[in-house]
C-alpha cells in the first residue's frame, strides 16, 4: 500500500495500522534571499511494509529532498513525518538520529563507504552504534548479510578495495544490518552499469521484502522505476 | 566509546606521516619542558640547600623597639568608634644582648630544629706570605653544626682537630688559596690593635664565594676575647624541621622577642627571584614548540573534517550523534597527545639523565661539577597539562565544526 499526497490521513494524524512511514503536507524551502526556492508543497505519502515505491520526477523536483526529509537528515518547514508512531518532524536532534539509527537504513548514489574499515566492519557500524547485540552476533549477522549480498568472501578486504558494484552491495548490506522497517534509497543504481543496476535493485528488493521492510527509493532510471510496486511521479515539488 | 576510538583511531592511521609530525612536535615540546624544568629547579634547590647548609634557615638579630601610632577609627554614620594601633617606625640596637634566654623562648616553637650562637667581627689575617681582611664567626660548634652542614663542607684537614684545639680555626677555601694556608699553618688574627696566633685546623667550602673568601670560624670563647665582647651575640642562626615555614616563623619570633628575624626566602630573595625567572622564561621558550605542535594537528585535523565531510554524512545517517562525531576528532587529538605525552615523558627523563652527568664547574653562589637536575613528578604533569591544553584547542575547534555539519546538505552536494 502506497498513498500519494490525496490519500486521507488517518484521524488521529498518525500512520495507520499496516504504514512503516507517513509524512503529510510537507513544505521545504531551500537557499537564501532571491535564491529561494519552493521545492517542496505539501507533499503527503504512507508506505505499508513490505512495498516498493518509487519516486521518480526531473532532476530538481524535489524527490531528494522529500526521501532526506523521510529519512530525519533535513527539517521540514512545515508539515508532519510519522515512524513507529511519532511525529518526528519537530523532534530534536538526538531523537532523530537514534530513530535513523533503529529504524531507516540509507542507501546512496555513491556508497559512502568508510575506506579505512574492511566490508565487514562497515556493515557493522550501524549495529555497533545500536549496541543491541554482543560483538560475536553482529559479526555473525554482518558476514550473513554479506553472504546474502555474494560477498561473504570478501568480507575482510578494505571497502577501497572492492569494485563500484561491491562498494554498493555492502552499502545495502549495512543499510539492512539493524532491520530497520524502511529503507530509503536515492539513485541506488545511479552510478553502475545496467548489469550490477539490476542485480543492485533485485538484491534490495528482494531482502526488504524477506523481511517486510518498505522500500522508498529515487530513481531516473525506468526499468527500475517499472518494477516498483508503487510508482510516485513528481513535478515542481509535488506529486502528480 | 569504543566504536568511536576506533574511527578515530582509522581516520588518524589515513593520516599518518602529518599526525607523527604533530606527535613528534607534542614529545620534543612536553620533554623539553621537562628538561628545563629539571635543571632550573635542580640548580634552585642545589642553591636553596647550600644556603639552608650555610646561614640557616632564620637569623635572629638585632633588638628593635617599636613605635606604634594610634589611628582614629569612624563609623559608617562618621562617628569616631576607638582606634587602631599602626607601628610607624623601629628603633635598632644591634645585636643579641641576652643570647641564652632568646635561645630557650625559640627552642619552644615546635618547629626548631636547633640554635646557633654566632658573634662576629671584623679582624686582619696575616699568614706567612699575605694578609687579607675577613671576618671571624665564633661559634660552639655542636650547636652549629644542627643548624648548618659545615661538617659536611670541610675540604681540607680535620673538623676533630678542631673541636680539640681551643686555638683552632676553619678558614675558608678562597681565602687560604689567597693565604697560601693549609691545615697545621698558623695564622695571626688582629683586631683592635690586638693580634693573636691561631692553628688553622681544617679548611671548609660552601661552595658561595662571598663566604669563602672573608669567613674564618673559631670557638665562641676565643671569638669573645679576640673581638673583647665578653657578653650577647651578633645573632642567633636557627635550622628548623620545615625550613618553607621560615617566613611564618620569622614573623612569630619578631612579634614574641621584638628581634629581627630574617627568613631565608628573605635574605636571598633576589636570587630566588633570578631563578624563578629562568625557570618561567625557559618553560615559555620551550612551550612554543607544544604550540607550534598544536597548530599542525589543527591543520591535520581540519584537513581531516573537510576530507571526511561524506564520512561524517554517512556516520550521522545511520545514528551516529553530534556528540559522537565530536568525541571522534577530540579523540584523535586525544590519542596523538597520550602518544605524543608517553614519548615526552621518556626523552624528558632520558635528556634529565643524560645532562646530569655533563661535567660544568660552577663556583659563586654555590659550587658543583657537574650540571644539577631535580626529579619532580610535577615537571612531568605540567608539562602533559600544557600538552594537553594546546591539544584540546587544537582539536576542539575542527571536531566543533565536524558536529555541526548538515548531512543532508553534503549528500546533496556529493550527489550532483
Amino acid at each position: 500500500m502506497s498513498m500519494p499526497a490525496d490519500t486521507p490521513a488517518p484521524e488521529n494524524g498518525g500512520p495507520a495500522k499496516r504504514e512503516a512511514i507517513r509524512c503529510a503536507r510537507l513544505t521545504r524551502h531551500l537557499g537564501e534571499g532571491d535564491a529561494r526556492v519552493h521545492v517542496l508543497r505539501e507533499v503527503s505519502l504512507a508506505v505499508a511494509p513490505g512495498t516498493v515505491s518509487a519516486i521518480v520526477g526531473p532532476s530538481g523536483c524535489g524527490k531528494s529532498t522529500l526521501l532526506y526529509l523521510l529519512g530525519l537528515l533535513d527539517r521540514p518547514d512545515g508539515g508532519e513525518i510519522w515512524i513507529a508512531n511519532e511525529n518526528l518532524a519537530r523532534a530534536g536532534d538526538e531523537k532523530r538520529t537514534r530513530v535513523r539509527n533503529e529504524h531507516i537504513g540509507f542507501v546512496f548514489q555513491f556508497h559512502f563507504l568508510l575506506p579505512e574499515f574492511s566490508a565487514l566492519e562497515n556493515v557493522m557500524l550501524p549495529m555497533r552504534k545500536l549496541g543491541r547485540a554482543t560483538p560475536a552476533q553482529m559479526t555473525a549477522r554482518a558476514a550473513h548479510l554479506l553472504d546474502a549480498v555474494g560477498l561473504g568472501e570478501k568480507a575482510r578486504r578494505p571497502a577501497a578495495r572492492l569494485s563500484g558494484g561491491e562498494q554498493q552491495r555492502v552499502a545495502i548490506a549495512r543499510a539492512l544490518a539493524n532491520q530497520p522497517s524502511i529503507i530509503l534509497a536515492d539513485e541506488p543504481t545511479g552510478n553502475l552499469d545496467v548489469k550490477n543496476s539490476g542485480m543492485v535493485f533485485d538484491l534490495l528488493t528482494r531482502l526488504a521484502r524477506e523481511n517486510g521492510q518498505a522500500i522508498i527509493l529515487v530513481t531516473h532510471n525506468p526499468d527500475i522505476a517499472a518494477r516498483c510496486d508503487f510508482l510516485h511521479p513528481m513535478r515542481d515539488g509535488v506529486f502528480v | 566509546m569504543r566504536t568511536n576510538l576506533e574511527i578515530a583511531l582509522r581516520f588518524l592511521l589515513a593520516r599518518r606521516r602529518s599526525m607523527t609530525m604533530s606527535l613528534a612536535g607534542i614529545a620534543f615540546g612536553v620533554g623539553f619542558i621537562i628538561l628545563t624544568q629539571a635543571i632550573t629547579t635542580g640548580f634552585q634547590e642545589f642553591f636553596i640547600r647550600t644556603i639552608l647548609g650555610t646561614d640557616g634557615a632564620l637569623r635572629v638579630e638585632d633588638k628593635f623597639q617599636a613605635t606604634v601610632v594610634n589611628m582614629g577609627a569612624i563609623d559608617a554614620a562618621g562617628r569616631a568608634a576607638g582606634g587602631v594601633a599602626v607601628e610607624s617606625s623601629r628603633k635598632y640596637q644591634e645585636g643579641v644582648a641576652e643570647p641564652r634566654r632568646l635561645i630557650d623562648a625559640i627552642k619552644r616553637f615546635p618547629d626548631t630544629a636547633g640554635v646557633s650562637e654566632v658573634l662576629r667581627g671584623n679582624a686582619g689575617i696575616q699568614s706567612a706570605t699575605r694578609e687579607e681582611s675577613g671576618q671571624v664567626y665564633g661559634i660552639e660548634l655542636e650547636n652549629h653544626m644542627a643548624v648548618s652542614d659545615l661538617g659536611r663542607q670541610i675540604v681540607a684537614g680535620n673538623m676533630d682537630d678542631f673541636r680539640k684545639t681551643p686555638s683552632g680555626v676553619l678558614v675558608g677555601s678562597a681565602l687560604a688559596n689567597r693565604l697560601r694556608l693549609r691545615p697545621g699553618d698558623s695564622v695571626l688574627l688582629s683586631h683592635g690593635g690586638r693580634s693573636t696566633r691561631y692553628r688553622v685546623s681544617a679548611i671548609y667550602e660552601t661552595g658561595i664565594r662571598d663566604i669563602d673568601k672573608v669567613r674564618v670560624f673559631m670557638h665562641l670563647g676565643e671569638a669573645r676575647v679576640l673581638l673583647r665582647k665578653p657578653h650577647g651575640a651578633s645573632y642567633l642562626q636557627i635550622g628548623l624541621k620545615n625550613p618553607g615555614r621560615a617566613p611564618e616563623i620569622a614573623r612569630q619570633i619578631e612579634l614574641m622577642a621584638s628581634h629581627r628575624a630574617a627568613s631565608w626566602q628573605e635574605r636571598e630573595k633576589v636570587w630566588l627571584d633570578v631563578f624563578r625567572f629562568f625557570r618561567i622564561l625557559a618553560a615559555i621558550t620551550v612551550f612554543t614548540i607544544v604550540v607550534v605542535a598544536g597548530l599542525g594537528m589543527f591543520n591535520t585535523l581540519a584537513m581531516i573534517v573537510m576530507e571526511k565531510t561524506r564520512e561524517i554524512a554517512i556516520l550521522r545517517s545511520m545514528g551516529y550523534t553530534r556528540l559522537d562525531i565530536a568525541f571522534v576528532f577530540m579523540l584523535q587529538g586525544g590519542l596523538v597527545f597520550a602518544a605524543g605525552a608517553a614519548l615526552g615523558w621518556v626523552l624528558g627523563a632520558l635528556g634529565t639523565w643524560g645532562v646530569s652527568s655533563v661535567p660544568v664547574s660552577v663556583r659563586g653562589i654555590f659550587s658543583t661539577d657537574h650540571i644539577v637536575v631535580a626529579w619532580d613528578f610535577a615537571h612531568y604533569a605540567g608539562a602533559a597539562l600544557a600538552a594537553a591544553a594546546v591539544v584540546l584547542v587544537a582539536s576542539w575547534m575542527p571536531a566543533r565544526r565536524a558536529a555541526l555539519l548538515e548531512p543532508a546538505a553534503i549528500i546533496r552536494g556529493a550527489s550532483q
